[in-house]
């Protein structure tokens, strides 16, 4: 791997009072890859995601995106630069039909939108992009049921279908399979595996069985430091992710 | 100068009145995370039945003290009736039913005391003049209001800093959802500090009864001032209050007494009277947009919250 | 009725506002005509606040400050023309081509500047923050003692001339106003089904989200402010012209609080809803202390607020979809 990596983090520090959410922590994802985040609850695994996608500013370090230095870029810039991702807790349009909600993020992939009188609805070339990528998660015939009607778990796969329509080059995914089904968690990792090859993904995820037949490093997190990244088969036998990880387990 | 002082002096009882009105609604909100457009009507009652009060008594003390449970009656009465019904609601709902409020409160106000204006005198003990420093005499009645206003707020503090209450109402601004889980009775916290911003917004009214005329509509004009204090002070907080509010009362003040002299110097006579007039009375709203560019949430934001 | 019956509803409904003038001057009630006019204009007001609140979700309680630049615009620059002074060195004038465009856009750039201040901030902060401004306005509007001060001014020169058209004759007044809300009502109709309507919904229901999908957030909010004060501005224009006079109180907060009214009381988040809205509020407003005084009521009569006020809250408490819920039931999967 001596190729430059896509996303880059250096010394990246964020502290909420005297709690180090994010401790000097430094983490590459190449062009490529699957990289698998994993710790216990509470290691700053979505502070970091917040800290990449611009919600929260970190208080030192770099983030480098393809080469450029993204650290204080404007939330909104990010996503134009292939930088996206999904939230944990689903993040929807409730009023818009699973359709609208894809289209419109279709739509900011189309320029600006200052357009004011010819009818969206209509507007075929959002609508087909929108409806292939709605069936590319499984949900073609859901397509006209307003989102906020969606079980959770449909939920979950249009906020990926949102996600994927902008045809992102690094996505950021929030635990994409919480709370969903053992069926329906197999079926969001088949899409993701289909994904391999045109998208890199920094994947954040409880479930280690879709962890570890995902992934192609892991990076494991623990009070905001990266403990320990390797292949999924060197991290399943590092000592120390065994200790952080069994004292999850008595805690849970 | 000795104009100046006095108008820095008459700048901080203005302040003192907004501050009086504005610690209860940022308190309110911050806790209750209720907008009460209806609060400046507290501020109303507290005048009218003062006045009345104290017209019948000859009294301006029974006055006051009549004026301050007639406020808590009314702030009570409105949270059971109706802001109760409106914490799980969106800002859109507060706003239009707490203006339903005002219409109904100012009309019945002037059923009940009629469109004529009330005058109330200051009260004999306290008219007259001291020198404050030599040469400068002050109205001792106006000078009675910063010293009860500065008692008030300091009453204030010791409450919130130092009790059990206080604690409450500061776990509270910040996170609503803690001071749930720590047991308290919720509903009865929020009656009894809405009781308790209505008696603070009704002693202020008590107050400038003699120094205003007290007639409808008084409420609204001190409420919309009260909210540019809030924006510049921050919402939530009982200290940002107090700064916004002396901030906005001396500006406000010596704006209006000053700057059309000064424009003076630059303008002819009669349009610098004009423009000077214009510009004092926006002086305000423009130091509000000046902290809003520099400070989005104000100078003293209390704790983020998640919104 | 089904929403799908909403379009035959709306030409109805256009077919008798276009016949109402006559109809009024035959029952020999030509009164009612500037009655009608005032409830246009302030439909056009309704509906472009209704752009901001409904669609887009900003809260503000200013709007009745771009409804006075309009307003004032036509009203100084008519004491010009009546008066024959300069004003920046430039002549007054009565002509509406001139005049009626000014008054829009000076209402639209108020609101560019109000709108890129308030809309740093948002929620309860945007709420205070637009009605603080909006009183600011007034307090300007109130300073300016060559123009009426308080009292106001009165427009001497009549309403604005327009080539082929006079505006001076009510009916054909009426007219114009119908033809401004029919064309204001359109546009927004495109506007809300277009690009940037859906983004605009898409602001209300979910802004954290509209950023991380890569909308700058702040520009569309921000254009859809302007248009909203445009808007308001034309009805100020209009409304100048229709009372022939103009006072700060056209920009005071309660006429903010008024025009949301009507929104909500029609339905908000529809474009039909305000006009009913502001047919209703405007015909409450007139009639509703007649009735009282017609039952014998006089004390409720002087006092009509009294019932008006516990009535808004409970329209916000139990009938948030106002009349346009009442009139249009909606589609399955609605909700």
């Amino acid at each position: 791997m001596t190729e430059r990596p896509l996303l880059d983090v250096i010394g990246l520090s964020k502290a909420f009072g005297a709690l180090k959410a994010t401790d000097d922590l430094s983490l590459d994802v190449v062009e490529g890859e699957i990289h698998a985040l994993i710790g216990p609850n509470g290691a700053g695994k979505t502070t970091l995601i917040n800290q990449l996608s611009g919600e929260i500013a970190p208080d030192s370090g770099r983030i480098l995106f393809d080469g450029e230095d993204i650290t204080a870029m404007r939330i909104h810039e990010r996503p134009h630069r292939g930088l996206v991702r999904s939230f944990q807790i689903t993040s929807i349009f409730p009023d818009f039909t699973a359709l609208e909600n894809v289209a419109l993020s279709a739509q900011s992939r189309a320029g600006h939108s200052f357009r004011f009188f010819a009818p969206v609805a209509r507007d075929r070339a959002l609508n087909e992009t929108a409806a292939e990528t709605l069936a590319s998660v499984g949900l073609a015939d859901q397509a006209t049921r307003p989102a906020h009607a969606l079980s959770h778990g449909q939920q979950r796969r249009l906020e990926l279908a949102m996600a994927l329509v902008l045809k992102p080059r690094l996505l950021l995914l929030d635990e994409p399979m919480a709370g969903m089904g053992p069926e329906e968690s197999a079926f969001v990792v088949d899409v993701l595996s289909t994904l391999r090859d045109s998208v890199t993904m920094l994947l954040i995820e409880h479930d280690m069985d879709a962890v570890f037949a995902l992934a192609d490093r892991v990076t494991v997190l623990v009070y905001g430091r990266a403990i320990a990244t390797g292949k999924p088969e060197d991290i399943r036998s590092d000592p120390a992710v065994r200790e952080a990880y069994l004292g999850e387990e008595e805690a849970a | 100068m000795l104009l100046f002082v006095e108008q820095v002096l008459n700048g901080l009882q203005l302040g003192i009145f907004l501050f009086l009105v504005a610690a209860g609604l940022t308190l309110i909100f911050g806790i209750m995370g209720v907008i009460n457009l209806a609060h400046g009507s507290l501020f109303m009652i507290g005048a009218y039945v003062a006045a009345t009060v104290t017209g019948l008594t000859g009294s301006f003390l029974i006055g006051l003290l009549a004026a301050l449970p007639a406020a808590a009656l009314v702030g009570v009465a409105i949270e059971v009736v109706v802001i109760r019904r409106l914490y799980a609601r969106e800002h859109l709902d507060q706003v239009l039913a707490t203006f339903g409020l005002i219409l109904f409160i100012n009309e019945a106000v002037t059923m009940l005391w009629g469109r004529t204006p009330l005058f109330l005198n200051v009260p004999d003990a306290l008219r007259g003049s001291v020198e404050i420093i030599p040469g400068i005499p002050y109205p001792v009645y106006r000078l009675t209001i910063i010293a009860a206003g500065i008692l008030v707020a300091v009453l204030m503090w010791l409450v919130i800093a130092k009790t059990r209450v206080g604690m409450l109402i500061r776990a509270g601004s910040t996170n609503r959802e803690m001071v749930a889980a720590l047991g308290v009775d919720i509903a009865l916290l929020y009656t009894a500090l809405f009781a308790a911003g209505a008696v603070f917004a009704g002693f202020a009214g008590a107050m400038a009864g003699p120094l205003v005329s007290v007639q409808v509509g008084m409420g609204e004009q001190i409420l919309i001032l009260t909210f540019v204090t809030i924006i510049i002070g921050g919402i939530g907080s009982v200290r940002g209050a107090l700064v916004g509010s002396l901030l906005v009362g001396i500006v406000d003040t010596l704006g209006r007494a000053f700057l059309p002299d000064m424009l003076k110097l630059f303008l002819p006579p009669a349009e610098a009277d004009g423009i000077g007039a214009g510009l004092s009375s926006m002086l305000v709203y423009l130091l509000m947009a000046v902290v809003l560019i520099v400070r989005p949430t104000g100078l003293f934001p209390a704790a983020a919250r998640a919104h | 009725m089904p929403k799908s019956y909403e379009k035959p509803f709306l030409v109805i409904g256009l077919v008798f506002l276009m016949a109402f003038p006559y109809l009024a001057e035959a029952m020999g009630n030509a009164y009612f005509t500037s009655t009608v006019s005032r409830i246009l204009i302030f439909a056009i007001a309704a509906i472009s606040l209704d752009l901001i609140l409904g669609y887009g979700g900003m809260v503000s309680f200013g709007h009745a400050a771009y409804l006075g630049v309009g307003a004032y615009v036509i009203a100084i620059l008519s004491f010009h023309f009546y008066d024959g002074s300069a004003l920046f060195g430039l002549p007054g004038t009565e002509f509406a081509p001139i005049v009626w465009p000014l008054g829009v856009l000076l209402s639209a750039v108020a609101a560019l500047i109000l709108g890129a201040l308030c809309l740093r901030t948002s929620g309860i902060y945007f709420i205070m923050i637009t009605l603080a401004f909006a009183q600011m306005l007034f307090f300007f509007f109130v300073s300016l003692q060559r123009y009426g001060g308080d009292d106001g001014l009165f427009m001497f020169a009549g309403r604005s001339h327009m080539p082929f058209i006079d505006l001076d004759n009510d009916r054909t007044f009426y007219f114009v106003c119908l033809a401004f809300l029919v064309g204001f009502f359109l546009l927004c109709r495109a506007i809300v089904a277009s690009r940037f309507g859906r983004v605009l919904q898409g602001i209300r229901q979910n802004e954290r989200r509209m950023a991380m999908l890569g909308y700058p957030v702040y520009r569309y909010k921000l254009a859809a402010f302007v248009i909203a004060g445009a808007g308001a501005g034309l009805a100020g224009v209009l409304l100048a012209n229709h009372t022939r006079f103009v006072s700060p109180d056209i920009l005071a907060w309660t006429k903010s609080g008024d025009i949301m009214i009507m929104v909500i009381l029609g339905g908000i988040g529809t474009l039909t809803g305000p006009i009913l809205g502001a047919a209703t509020f405007l015909m409450l407003e007139e009639y509703l202390p007649v009735i009282f005084g017609d039952l014998s009521m006089p004390l409720l009569k002087d006092h009509w607020r009294i019932v008006f006020g516990p009535m808004l809250i409970l329209i916000v408490l139990f009938a948030r979809r106002g009349l346009y819920g009442l009139l249009f039931r909606k589609e399955n999967g609605d909700d």
